[in-house]
């Protein structure tokens, strides 16, 4: 392999447009460039890739490689680490970045063990060490109890990247770079798995990641039934219903629901914590929140550590008269 | 058909205690087990051993608990086996301690080789202790084998494997050739307890134990000396915590309140 240089970043797509990870991605990859006075490039894996070439280039990228082909056309481990593998040798990164998504996490590591290198997973926040010029990689451990950082000190350094961690940067239509076709070669013997089907569980109304405003319920809901309460607050303020894991383990809500490491990271302006004590896995997925808001009948429950505002109380008395109210003010 | 399983459990620090009780060394960079709190499995783990004996109560077969550490308490790592598990493996060594996804990937494997014959290895989709999610993928990257994480159901049917696999908005039905590996999800449901008669069954069995040597390991390539990923540095985040209580008569009283400071914030 050629000197190590250069930030590559495996982008995502979605119906031909880059996916917001990636423009994140591409934003962070930028300042770590800049930083090492080296280049970003991008690469993208998918069998119609529309306009998201071009797309990145527009947020940062300074060349974009691009591996269209239909046995690329959905995720699978085989066929995109293969490729992957290919495109890195080829390449020579210094470093890898991956979002810390379905298919980032299944990626990274696997990719990272075929070239023998390890990955760091889920960073929270890259650096570059100026003195080794070594990717620093701080990240959540203990599920969210705290932050370790790791550096690894061979070539390619990969990572994957928290989604909402990293700020794209403002996309500019008149940046210049170079779209380069890239030669994916499969060979279909080695693709073990088959994709039999795709289920899609979308809930109704405002996705989880894209509102402004969350309502979340815990296991203090007690059932279906309180959620249904929570959606009236919800409707009122346009914003998403979420869930801590209990309600999703139990049924009463269904699993796309779930907010935390596990579940979906978000980080809407204001987020309400309602019946949820505050582990350290839930806060995980939505500490980025600008504004907290607890209801909880514990007044020594975590979660009000991390609120901004909080009402000490049963929700089944507090909701109704909270809907009501706010239902009054957005009127006026 | 009878199918051949190891599932790899790991002994945590339990997850699930208060944060309030987290406390790390900061001189040493390492986390202070919780007075008073036993470890547990992984939970994931845990459910990683509900789809094994899923499958095995349907087709029958073996299960294999292989887990890797030092000093394991035998009431939690022996859990498995009072759940309906058969053989229970521990790679126990001072020399397995402190080691990262990399080194830890790499003895697991050399301990399956020496296991020899299986169809499905099932791991957690990530340990509750650094949440890395890596050992599963790179066991199956140094054997050789498909893989499929984040698993919420596992069906088999002759030389195949149909797995749901957990994405965004969603599941993927996918269909995979054995032997494979599998990473399990707690959307695979709750795992089972322990019958009286599986904990007194489990009471009789010994753990069989190996050493670096047994598994053809050199102490360069495990633990700590393995390690390829360098910690720099452990810490907790500082929490500011200025929660602004908003008090009242009654709750249904400061429900109201809390909307209208809300809207005084201007965050409504
Ligand atoms: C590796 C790992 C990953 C995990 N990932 C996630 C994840 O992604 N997301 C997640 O959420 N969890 C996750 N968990 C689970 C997590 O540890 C907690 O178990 C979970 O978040 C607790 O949910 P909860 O706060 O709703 O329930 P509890 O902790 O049981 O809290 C319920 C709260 O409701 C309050 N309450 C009860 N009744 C009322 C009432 N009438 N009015 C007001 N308040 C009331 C109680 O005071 C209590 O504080 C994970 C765990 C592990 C080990
Ligand atoms: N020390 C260990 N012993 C047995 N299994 C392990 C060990 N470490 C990791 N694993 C397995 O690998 C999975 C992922 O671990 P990790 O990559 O550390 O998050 C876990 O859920 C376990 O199934």
């Amino acid at each position: 392999m050629a000197e190590p240089k250069d930030v590559l970043v495996y982008g995502e797509t979605i119906d031909g447009k880059l996916a917001s990870i990636t423009t994140e991605l591409l934003g962070c990859a930028r300042r770590l460039a800049d930083e090492l006075k080296e280049g970003v490039s991008c690469i993208l894996l998918g069998s119609k890739l529309g306009e998201a070439p071009q797309s990145a280039i527009a947020y940062g990228a300074d060349k974009v490689y691009i591996a269209e082909d239909q046995l690329l056309a959905e995720y699978q481990n085989d066929s995109y680490v293969a490729v992957m593998e290919k495109a890195i040798k080829e390449i020579s990164p210094r470093v890898v970045l991956l979002g810390q998504t379905a298919a980032g996490r299944d990626l990274a590591p696997r990719l990272a063990f075929r070239l023998g290198v390890i990955a760091g997973m889920d960073a929270l926040d890259l650096n570059i060490d100026p003195s080794t010029k070594l990717l620093q990689q701080t990240r959540s451990v203990y599920g969210g109890n705290a932050r370790a950082t790791f550096v690894s000190e061979a070539y390619p350094q990969i990572t994957t990247v928290r989604q909402k961690a990293m700020t794209p940067l403002a996309p500019d239509a008149s940046r210049k770079g170079e779209i380069v076709p890239f030669k994916a070669e499969l060979d279909v013997a080695k693709i073990r798995t088959k994709i039999i089907q795709t289920v899609k569980e979308e809930v109704a109304g405002i996705k989880l990641e894209d509102a402004q405003i969350i309502v979340s319920g815990g296991r203090g809901i007690g059932g279906p039934d309180g959620f249904k309460q929570l959606e009236e607050l919800a409707k009122a303020l346009k914003a998403a219903v979420g869930s801590s894991r209990p309600p999703c383990d139990n049924g009463w809500v269904p699993d796309t629901m779930q907010v935390g490491l596990t579940g979906k990271i978000v980080s809407p302006e204001l987020y309400f914590a309602v019946g949820i004590s505050g582990s350290s896995q839930h806060l995980a997925g939505c500490s980025g929140s600008k504004t907290i808001v607890a209801i909880n009948k514990d007044p020594e429950a975590n979660i009000f550590k991390e609120a901004r505002f909080g009402v000490v109380g049963d929700w089944k008395q507090v909701i109704p008269a909270l809907t009501q109210k706010v239902k009054e003010l957005l009127a006026s | 058909m009878p199918v051949n399983m190891i599932v790899c459990c790991k002994q945590v620090i339990d997850p699930e205690a208060p944060p309030a009780s987290f406390k790390i060394n900061s001189a040493t960079n390492q986390v202070i087990s919780p007075p008073g709190v036993p470890p547990v499995i992984s939970p994931f783990d845990e459910q990683a051993v509900e789809a094994a004996l899923r499958v095995k109560d349907k087709l029958g077969g073996k299960i294999t608990i292989l887990s890797l550490g030092n000093n394991m308490l035998r009431d939690v790592i022996k859990k498995p086996l009072s759940m309906g598990a058969d053989e229970l493996i521990l790679l126990e060594d001072e020399a397995f301690e402190g080691g990262d996804s990399w080194s830890t990937a790499y003895a697991l494997s050399m301990a399956v080789k020496k296991i020899g014959q299986f169809d499905i290895i099932f791991c957690g989709r990530q340990a509750a202790d650094w949440d890395n999610g890596q050992v599963g993928s790179g066991i199956a990257e140094i054997l050789g084998i498909p893989s499929v994480t984040v698993a919420k159901k596992v069906e088999v049917t002759d030389s195949k494997a149909t797995v749901e696999r957990i994405i965004t908005d969603g599941y993927q039905i996918i269909e995979v050739t054995l032997p494979a590996l599998i990473t399990v999800s707690n959307e695979l449901g709750e795992a089972r307890y322990a019958t009286l008669k599986g904990i007194m069954a489990a009471a009789k069995k010994q753990p069989t134990i190996w050493k670096p040597a047994d598994i053809g390991v050199e102490p360069s390539k495990i633990g700590t000396a393995g390690r390829r990923a360098k910690l720099v540095k452990l810490f907790q985040p500082v929490k500011e915590g200025k929660c602004e209580v908003v008090g009242a008569d009654s709750p249904a009283e400061a429900g109201v309140k809390l909307a209208q400071r809300l809207r005084e914030a201007k965050v409504i």
